[in-house]
């Protein structure tokens, strides 16, 4: 009887601890993502939540580390040639595939190619022009094999640039840019996506995939630092509804959360305190002038309306200090650039703003006494986009007694109709780094530009700017290049920058290694689970 | 009957096609297409994608295209969704979609005519004022309302269910998306079979039966109930229907891996494709179920007989 009850307790606690251990053991990290990925494949994606799966699973040239700084990834070193234009990339001896076989020179060729090639129609396609002929073969003018990236040997790569390229090493860590497994790709076609089939090189490997349910990722025993990947398992969770992903933050389903309504702000401070993460990204919301037709052909008109906008209560009373007042075209952030060239009204009060701008809108006789101001403000559907357009309407017809009416059409149907020539007086519109340099921004306004010179823009001096600065080897003479051109455009005002969008982020006591970065960088095989 | 459910399946094909033609042309018209995205792409690459789908072919040939791979079962690829076809996410989708929606159903059938019967038995009682006070708020509050604040109180408050996500599929997961799905149409169901069963408490065979002298329970359930019970299977195709193929409200709010977002995250980015194959999917559903319901009718109603 006695014995009979103590084998029945051993047993009790043995299914106890059995049942328990996985939790104790396995170390989980529950991500939540934003959305759904809509796709696995690093050629075809275009956005952050893509990103950060697509990051963790394939381990590029470079990568950002969790601080945001590049450092060498899938390659061990690298040499420029004196002359700027030719990388030689030595690849990680121990750097393995999931499958066990060794990331090779070639499967890094066979990304770039297939990144370029018109057939495979990459959404990024043009982040890797600055390989030599990856342009030309992008448009069908030269074949594939002519792009400027040769495997020298098994674990050589040779990478060629069109010109000096400053943020080389920075495009190379971008998700279009990760390695691809040759041999899977070629075996499995487009299939090689799928889980069960899909080979990565990097901290984690696809383990399961439940579109719109969950992504779960497990450590890669294959991968050369694995030794210090701290997760054993990460699940990312597509919470499409930012308040919904909140609550489960809440119930304590999730570690992480990516975005959540800016309203909610004050109150999760309150309740959460450090877990709430605000941090400046690199990533600008603003007004683009369509001018080429009265009056934002008149650059007196375009400053006076500038000027006339309340930063301050757009990203306090709207944004409730989500995102911050911006009177720079290139946000704060990039080490390599500095402090941006701001607006000159930039550090006068917003009263003083005001006459300023009425006396520059009299001057160019607009508003009160003169010719009527009759403005129109199109944003692409967003409760956001239309408080701040409501409130920026306000200030205008309050400042210059501006007729202003509001149009809005969904995503789709704003960017193509901006794209596709269509006329306008005020619209909005923003731009995500895809790069910490100041070029991928300056280069939104070159007259050029045919698809993101919203402004239509045409200024001779800026242009001869930004063309001497892809010209200049010297980094601080480039540099200084783009600080000319930022002033210009800052002066002319085609484009009014209004705020710095911030990533918001809730990230539990329990994880460690979290680091905020302008790059909104943070790779899962940095981070770590304390129950 | 068999001639009868032929014949209605057969007319069927003529429904579908017009549904597939209004809905491919009536997308086309909407302006942007899947690739003007907030993040706009440079023109080459707009046009390297427009080739690899087709989309720079005339519009007559890719509706026809598109027709002949209807024809065949393939929906195409998902723009948006790139790693999967069309079939792909609908056969992934729907699975979920239609286990919830049959729990939801099934509580609202049983929840709403339960609670519409005992009002109607017990008519302009406190009991009835409750019963139909609380449906017409079922009805009015919309389950963007109802979701999050049964989540709220029940998951973050008192933490006894998970605040979303399918999990192992198991009833804790699912019992609020049932709940928050299920309301508004219990709340129909209640008033319908509230208004007819009072009706047919008033019929003259109920009269008869009564006089009879029939126990109250053989008259309600074997007769009244089952003259009380049409206008509630009227109802319940379409109710089904949408029920079956998800909603973009419940599964956004719950995070389920449904079917029913697809419409409008297809509608959003001009995924044509997607939305064509959910409005086709649902067209298939109303008319199974129209089908469906006209069988019942004929067990119900010795009026309505398939010959």
């Amino acid at each position: 009887m006695t014995s009979s009850i103590t084998t029945l307790r051993a047993l009790l606690a043995a299914t106890i601890f059995f049942a328990a251990a996985p939790s104790w053991a396995e170390n989980v990290l529950y991500r939540g993502n934003a959305g759904e990925p809509t796709t696995l494949d690093q050629h075809h994606t275009s956005i952050n939540i893509e990103e950060f799966i697509l990051k963790d699973l394939y381990e590029g040239l470079t990568l950002y580390d969790a601080k945001g700084v590049i450092v060498p990834g899938a390659a061990e070193s690298w040499t420029l040639s004196k002359d700027g234009l030719t990388y030689t990339f030595k690849i990680r001896e121990n750097a393995k595939w999931s499958d066990g076989s060794p990331v090779t020179a070639e499967d890094f060729v066979f990304s770039f190619r297939r990144a370029e090639d018109p057939k495979t129609a990459a959404a990024y396609a043009n982040i890797l022009y600055p390989i030599k002929n990856a342009e030309k073969v992008n448009k069908g003018e030269l074949p594939i094999d002519q792009l400027g990236a040769r495997a020298i040997d098994a674990k050589t790569l040779e990478l060629t640039v069109e010109r000096p390229t400053p943020f080389f090493l920075e495009l190379l860590a971008h998700q279009t840019a990760l390695p691809l497994s040759k041999a899977s790709v070629e075996k499995n076609g487009a299939d090689f996506v799928k889980p069960g089939v899909l080979v990565s090189n990097g901290a984690f490997k696809l383990a399961e995939h439940v579109a719109n349910d969950h992504l779960t990722l497990v450590k890669n025993p294959e991968h050369w630092d694995a030794a210090n990947t701290k997760l054993d398992k990460v699940i990312f969770y597509p919470l499409e509804d930012q308040a919904a992903a909140v609550r489960r933050y809440e119930a304590g389903e999730l570690h992480v959360d990516y975005n959540f309504s800016a309203d909610q702000l004050p109150r999760l401070r309150q309740q959460f305190g450090g877990e709430v993460h605000v941090s400046p990204a690199l990533a600008t919301y603003y007004y683009t002038f369509d001018t080429r037709s009265e009056p934002m052909n008149d650059v007196r008109v375009r400053r006076a309306l500038s000027m006339a906008v309340d930063r301050d209560f757009l990203a306090n009373e709207i944004y409730k200090g989500a995102q911050q007042p911006l009177y720079s075209w290139i946000p704060p952030g990039i080490a390599s650039y500095g402090t941006p060239e701001k607006a000159d009204f930039a550090d006068k009060g917003q009263l003083d703003r005001e006459d300023e701008a009425l006396k520059l809108m009299k001057e160019a006789g607009y508003g009160e006494g003169g010719k009527p101001l009759t403005l129109e403000i199109r944003y692409n559907t967003n409760p956001n986009h239309e408080r701040v357009a409501t409130a920026i309407a306000d200030m205008w017809k309050t400042t210059f007694g501006a007729q202003v009416s509001l149009v809005n059409l969904d995503v789709s149907s704003h960017y193509s109709y901006l794209q596709q020539d269509g006329k306008y007086s005020a619209a909005r519109a923003g731009w995500t780094a895809d790069y910490a340099d100041a070029e991928n921004f300056l280069s939104l306004n070159i007259s050029t530009n045919k698809t993101f010179n919203y402004a239509h823009w045409k200024n001779a001096d800026y242009d001869a700017l930004m063309a001497k600065s892809y010209d200049e080897q010297n980094p601080e003479a480039r540099q200084k290049l783009l600080h000319q051109a930022e002033a210009i455009l800052m002066k002319e005002q085609p484009v009014a920058p209004f705020l710095v969008n911030n990533d918001l982020w809730l990230v539990s006591k329990k994880v460690q290694g979290w680091y905020d970065n302008a790059n909104n960088q943070h790779l899962s095989r940095f981070l770590s689970v304390s129950n | 009957m068999i001639s009868f459910i032929l014949r209605r399946l057969a007319s069927a094909v003529p429904t579908l096609f017009i549904v597939v033609t209004i809905s491919f042309f009536m997308m086309r018209f909407a302006p942007g297409g899947p690739f003007n995205l907030e993040r706009p792409l440079p023109p080459q690459t707009m046009e390297n994608l427009n080739r690899a789908y087709g989309l720079d072919l005339p519009l007559w040939e890719q509706y026809l295209r598109y027709l002949s791979n209807v024809v065949h079962g393939d929906f195409g690829p998902s723009y948006v969704y790139r790693d999967n076809t069309v079939d792909q996410l609908i056969a992934m989708g729907l699975p979920y979609s239609i286990k919830l929606g049959l729990l939801a159903l099934l509580l609202a059938l049983i929840g709403g005519v339960a609670a519409g019967t005992y009002a109607a038995l017990r008519q302009n009682s406190l009991t009835d004022l409750l019963v139909m006070s609380v449906s017409t708020v079922g009805v009015t509050v919309p389950n963007f309302v109802v979701g999050p604040v049964l989540t709220l109180v029940f998951a973050v408050i008192l933490a006894w269910l998970p605040a979303g996500g399918w999990g192992d599929g198991s009833l804790r997961f699912l019992i609020l998306p049932m709940i928050a799905l299920a309301l508004p149409q219990l709340a129909v169901f209640a008033r319908l079979m509230r208004g007819a069963m009072i009706e047919a408490l008033h019929a003259d065979h109920i009269r008869t039966a009564r006089a009879y002298g029939l126990p109250a329970r053989t008259v309600i359930v074997t007769h009244a109930m089952r003259a009380a019970l049409l206008p509630i299977v009227s109802y319940l195709a379409p109710c089904a229907a949408g029920l079956l193929t998800g909603s973009a409200v419940i599964e956004s709010i719950f995070s389920i891996p449904g079917v029913g977002r697809y419409f409008v995250i297809g509608a959003i980015n001009r995924d044509y494709t997607l939305v064509m194959g959910t409005v086709v999917l649902i067209a298939i559903f109303v008319i199974v179920f129209n089908l469906v319901v006209d069988l019942l009718y004929g067990l119900l109603d010795p009026r309505v007989r398939h010959e």
